[in-house]
């Protein structure tokens, strides 16, 4: 991997941006909400996306391409904004399948609608088990693939969600890494005042995981964990992204209402002034 | 049945390296031997349902065949909208193999025994639901089982103690087997209940009457074209089932009867009525005080028909 240098990190920032934008039209155009949980996540898919994930949009079927899993699917456009930009589809297919009559994207993902959605995924706590199920297949057929599962922290309220932390670490599935989208709000209040993990780390820790804290729009620290994969042989990964719902938006910014506010057209010129 | 079951499933994994077994802490003293044959191919989830069958959708969309094992009421009830969503939606190679099921757990009590895994499975799309009555059934479910690459429910309680088959039948996924001919009524059953089904067939041919005995132990997909000619050839039918009236054997001919021109038809269903059954017993006594008697249902049946 490359020096961490400030081009490197500009290089990600740039395509970030562009994504950011594209995501605000489309979500203005289509008047989608989650918008907060989109920009707690695109960062941290970006680079994801553009650096580390071993895949080939032209070949889809290829047995040991890594895995992605967008378990919090609510996230839905933000990951769908990424596999535009990555050249899985065109921006104008997005557009005409997101949200309409007869298209193919729903707020949530579904398997195969559009090519590089590898998972029917939008119920919480399902996500995580898929992945350990593809983690499991790689070792059992000794491939060298590597899942990539996205949660929420409000998902892990879900207990299936300890179910497969638990079964990972037993079965040592160093090649499964989990990128937890800590923006400390969930549905309807903060993570803390609902169901407080903290702390965190200590507790995948405990469950036999080797954690990476990290904050999640930090590009260089993004960087820093994913080259760093798999953390310690044996172990699966865990990196806890410290992000903010919302980020970068002065109106959306850790806030709850970012959940399931739309923006109208002066949110939207706002918005993207202050991406600049 | 389940003999039967690791039988086939140990002669398959012989020939096929990608059938990977999967259980929920249960097995002991019949899956050992699978175990260490195939200790790559062999998994103890442990008592986590739903992380079960999220692995088994990861594991079937990384091309693996995969049979997920449970007693009936934990591998559909406590993990439905994993089978929903993990499963059937993305119509995934996964094989739910449940024991029990019915009143086969008898004195297990109420969290064993399952009269509502019928229903639930059979409204899934892309689910086929099997549940045999006897091994002769079981083998040929079986056969298909593994040949068919999708979705399936297949519930195995304990085999019938009684012959059900003097020959050896065909049997194709979507149909219903002709257990016995008549021209007067036809009863239709599923699962190990069967046995009793042809006690009642028999005690109804003492009274005279000539009785048709089908066997829809393919629940799904339903073979439509078995009951609209027994309601063609036959004045009455009659469903019998240890599951809820609710949903299951019974709604799934009525439904379909309904549908046609026969839908005047004597009809009526045999099955556990609508409500919690608060006290234990046998298979036997279960049914008894579920409204499903062998004596139970032959009245019954004769005042229908004699109305």
């Amino acid at each position: 991997m490359v020096k961490i240098n400030k081009e490197t990190i500009k290089y990600y920032q740039n395509i970030a941006k562009e994504i950011k934008q594209f995501i605000l039209n489309v979500a203005y155009q289509s008047q989608a909400h989650h918008l907060g949980s989109f920009f707690s996540a695109i960062d941290l898919l970006t680079v994801l996306y553009f650096r580390n994930l071993k895949i080939n949009s032209k070949k889809l079927k290829d047995h040991n391409r890594d895995r992605f899993i967008l378990s919090k699917g609510h996230a839905g456009l933000a990951f769908y904004s990424v596999l535009a930009k990555r050249g899985f589809f065109s921006e104008k297919e997005l557009i005409d399948n997101y949200g309409r009559d007869g298209g193919k994207l729903g707020v949530h993902p579904d398997k195969d609608a559009l090519p590089g959605i590898e998972v029917t995924t939008g119920s919480l706590g399902h996500g995580l088990s898929i992945g350990v199920g593809l983690a499991l297949a790689a070792k059992i057929d000794k491939l060298s693939y590597r899942t990539f599962v996205m949660i929420g922290d409000g998902e892990c309220n879900e207990g299936s969600i300890w179910e497969a932390i638990m079964f990972s670490s037993q079965h040592k599935l160093d090649n499964l890494v989990v990128i937890l989208d800590y923006n400390h709000l969930q549905g309807f209040g903060r993570a803390e005042e609902v169901i407080n993990l903290a702390p965190m780390a200590d507790k995948w820790q405990a469950f036999g995981w080797q954690v990476k804290q990290i904050n999640g729009h930090n590009f260089k620290e993004i960087i820093s964990a994913f080259d760093a994969i798999p953390f310690k042989k044996n172990k699966p990964s865990v990196i806890i992204a410290n992000t903010i719902k919302g980020k970068g938006i002065s109106f959306l910014e850790d806030k709850l209402e970012s959940h399931y506010k739309r923006i109208n057209k002066e949110e939207l010129e706002i918005a993207l002034k202050e991406l600049k | 049945m389940r003999n039967i079951f690791i039988e086939q499933l140990i002669k398959n994994a012989e020939l096929d390296k990608d059938i990977v077994f999967l259980t929920g802490d249960l097995g002991f003293n019949a899956f050992e031997g699978f175990a260490k044959k195939y200790p790559q191919r062999f998994y103890n989830i442990g008592d986590a349902e739903a992380n079960m069958i999220g692995i088994a959708a990861g594991l079937a969309l990384a091309g693996k065949k995969v049979f997920a094992y449970s007693i009936a009421p934990f591998i559909t009830m406590r993990c439905y909208e994993q089978i929903r969503n993990n499963i059937c939606q993305q119509n995934l190679n996964v094989k739910l193999i449940a024991v029990g099921g019915g009143f086969n757990y008898g004195i297990q009590g109420f969290s064993h025994n399952t009269i509502e895994d019928l229903a639930i499975m059979r409204v899934l799309p892309n689910m086929v639901v099997l549940c045999p009555g006897d091994k002769i059934e079981a083998k040929l479910a079986l056969n298909e089982v593994f040949k068919y690459s999708g979705p399936v429910y297949l519930s195995l309680g304990k085999s019938s103690s009684k012959k059900i088959y003097s020959h050896q039948p065909k049997f194709k996924l979507g149909q219903g087997l002709l257990v016995r001919q008549g021209k007067d009524l036809t009863l239709v059953s599923i699962g190990n209940i069967i046995e009793d089904v042809l006690e009642v067939a028999d005690k109804l041919k003492d009274k005279g009457f000539s009785v048709r005995v089908i066997s829809m132990f393919c629940l799904k997909p339903f073979d439509k074209k078995i009951i609209i000619k027994a309601a063609k050839e036959t004045k009455a039918i009659f469903t019998i089932e240890e599951y809820s009236l609710i949903g299951g054997l019974g709604s799934a001919v009525a439904e379909n009867l309904l549908e046609t021109n026969y839908s005047d038809i004597i009809f009526k269903r045999f099955a556990v009525p609508d409500r919690y059954c608060k006290r234990v017993g046998s298979q036997i006594y279960l049914r008894k005080i579920n409204k499903l008697s062998v004596g139970y249902i032959v009245k019954n049946i004769l005042k229908n028909i004699n109305k």
